[in-house]
């Protein structure tokens, strides 16, 4: 009642009910009401009051046994399966306790493996920094280069006493984020050049570059992935060998770029005519041109497929599995090799797809962020 | 093109006595020459000869799709002729990237859809060209945009971006970012069409008060009034063809051709 009573009065109303303001330049303030909103979205007819009980019913079948499950019955500890494999026991969260060293880093050697845990820390710490606009400047140049080189040490050794860990060894979470960060940050400026000679008057750069995205988007990542691994090194000279994973990283490098020059092509096609003879008309040059006014205004445009594409190579990183590399997702089905527990293929697959979902929430967030926060002021 | 059925008409060749033809010692800085264009099949431009000499003011008016704006873009090559030839300050437009630039640099357009790059602030706007282009310090360069910015009268937007202005607002902001590259020839291409009713005014008197210092200035335009009380050439075009151009008072008074007589009268109904 005290909904429809609100929505029924006269606009007028508010005039009445703030003598003191007779300006009344702001609409009337709702309180939310919990029975109101309830009777009008849930029961306001009858087919409404079907579906919201049906619902509700189908809610009280999933939701008890799926926390009973994860947690009032889940086996939090224990040194053994044996804990887990009791009538009536819930989740076996004991081994992710049991596992997640081997989960989170893979073959790194195991006394060795606060390296990769520092290393991974301070490379998210590099990219929370980064995303903060107020830190855009030379200085964040610096951070990331001194950053990515004590990743390095941290992550290959041989120096300053720490011993020298072949990048075989590396796996787990260490692995998906070089693999995707990496691959990610290469990939845009290839990107953008791709994007600008796609639309470029010069036949044979624009040839060149229709070809190359034409052609990686028409195979899948697998068979370029196979092709950086197996292929690759038979085209090379006898002797001659390219590290497997920097083999992998130019292959999600290559994949990626051919995707996200095509959602920037379609960012600087949405830009107006006009900017590009503005532009020209005060005799900036081409790469002024394109540097200063096209690609910052074109390049905000595409932030949505962008942040698509990202997450999508973030994923699909896992990939690399054929090619003999130990990502999250691969060191967390090589943890059920373990006899005793092989069992709890569940467990190990929602912890590495929790992993995965935290990055690319905050991405998806983030980008969110983003597009609001460049948007200020300068809407159309 | 409907050849059969269109009705002749010779293009005008200024006389000896037409105030176009340059007088001796005056400097022509705007020579086009037999210029002609098509789009596709579409002949846009057709033997068009013009002369405009240092601070002349030439408006250029005609009914739409007449080649106006394709004519006056191609004095700064944002659209390319394909016969005949366009010299601007003794440079002769070919495909030479770097005489286009320089143009380019010396000569200021304003557009239609005043064009104000939006993702950077007013002030922004207008020291991005004579600091890269004219390479400029930067601080003379804010100095050179306030001077400006003053002088369209809106100093107080400089930190402002163009989405948070008016249309009027914004059409000066483009001049002044024009005039902070200090041209020596100015091209309007319609500036007031895209504007409210009310703001034509605010942007009119800008462009009257540049004609005044003796900025050479080449406008297309339906301003009729603006055209009397400023131009010194009134160049009327119709279907890709320079129809007439004289004095405003002559061609406003005694048109010569049948064709520019129509169009007179339509905008004198309307005006």
């Amino acid at each position: 009642m005290r909904t429809d009573e609100r929505e029924l009065r006269n606009p007028a109303y508010t005039h009445t009910e703030e003598p003191d303001e007779p300006t009344a330049g702001h609409p009337p303030t709702r309180t939310w009401d919990l029975l109101g909103w309830t009777r009008k979205h849930l029961f306001s007819s009858i087919p409404n009051t079907i579906l919201t009980l049906l619902c509700l019913y189908l809610l009280w079948l999933a939701i008890p046994p799926v926390v009973d499950w994860a947690l009032l019955s889940a086996v939090w500890s224990s040194d053994t399966a044996d804990a887990c494999k009791v009538e009536g026991a819930g989740a076996c969260w004991a081994f992710v306790e049991q596992k997640h060293r081997f989960i989170l880093f893979g073959l790194y050697p195991f006394g060795e493996q606060w390296r990769p845990m520092v290393a991974v820390v301070l490379f998210i710490g590099l990219i929370a920094g980064s995303c903060w606009p107020g830190f855009w400047n030379k200085g964040l140049l610096a951070a990331w280069a001194v950053g990515l080189t004590v990743c390095g040490i941290l992550m290959w050794g041989g120096v300053f006493g720490l011993t020298y860990v072949e990048n075989s060894q590396w796996g787990g979470v260490p692995l998906t984020l070089i693999l995707s960060v990496v691959g990610i940050v290469a990939a845009m400026p290839l990107a953008v050049l791709l994007a600008l000679g796609r639309r470029s008057d010069l036949p044979a750069i624009k040839t060149v570059c229709v070809t190359f995205i034409e052609l990686i988007r028409g195979v899948p990542l697998i068979s370029v992935l196979f092709m950086a691994s197996i292929m690759f090194p038979l085209f090379m000279p006898e002797g001659v060998t390219v590290d497997k994973l920097l083999r992998a990283v130019a292959g999600i490098t290559l994949f990626t770029s051919a995707y996200l020059a095509e959602a920037i092509r379609g960012g600087l096609q949405s830009l107006p005519q006009g900017q590009y003879e503005a532009a020209d008309s005060l005799g900036l040059n081409y790469w002024q041109k394109t540097r200063l006014i096209i690609l910052p205004q074109a390049l905000r445009i595409v932030i949505p497929p962008l942040v698509n594409q990202f997450i999508s190579t973030f994923k699909d990183t896992s990939l690399v599995i054929i090619i003999g590399l130990y990502d999250l997702l691969t060191t967390a089905k090589t943890a059920l090799a373990d006899p005793e527990w092989r069992q709890f293929y569940a467990e190990s697959y929602i912890f590495a797809a929790a992993l995965y979902f935290c990055f690319a929430f905050f991405m998806s967030r983030y980008s969110q962020y983003l597009e609001r926060r460049l948007n200020t002021g300068t809407r159309r | 093109m409907t050849n059969g059925t269109e009705p002749t008409r010779t293009t005008v060749e200024p006389s000896d006595d037409a105030p176009n033809t340059p007088a001796p010692g005056e400097e022509v800085v705007i020579k086009l020459q037999g210029v002609n264009k098509w789009y596709g099949q579409f002949h846009v431009l057709r033997d068009i000869n013009l002369n405009v000499r240092k601070g002349e003011r030439v408006v250029v008016c005609g009914p739409s799709g007449s080649g106006k704006s394709t004519m006056i873009r191609c004095i700064n090559r944002l659209e390319e002729h394909q016969k005949g030839d366009i010299v601007v300050n003794d440079v002769t437009l070919t495909n030479d990237v770097k005489a286009i630039e320089a143009i380019r640099k010396d000569v200021g357009m304003v557009f239609q859809s005043f064009n104000l790059f939006p993702h950077l602030t007013v002030l922004e706007n207008l020291i991005l060209g004579p600091i890269w282009v004219k390479k400029t310090p930067r601080k003379e360069a804010i100095e050179t945009a306030m001077y400006y910015l003053g002088r369209v009268k809106i100093p107080e937007q400089a930190n402002k971006y163009p989405g948070q202005l008016s249309g009027g607002q914004q059409q000066r902001v483009a001049i002044a970012r024009s005039l902070c590259m200090k041209p020596s020839i100015m091209l309007f291409d319609e500036p007031t069409s895209a504007l409210d009713p009310e703001m034509i005014k605010e942007v009119l008197d800008v462009m009257t008060e540049l004609a005044q210092e003796g900025m050479t200035m080449v406008c297309v335009t339906h301003e009729m009034g603006f055209a009397r009380s400023v131009a010194d050439t009134v160049v009327f075009m119709a279907d890709g063809q320079i129809v007439e151009m004289n004095t405003p008072k002559e061609l406003f008074a005694n048109p010569k051709e049948e064709r520019t007589k129509q169009f007179l009268s339509q905008i004198i109904q309307h005006h």
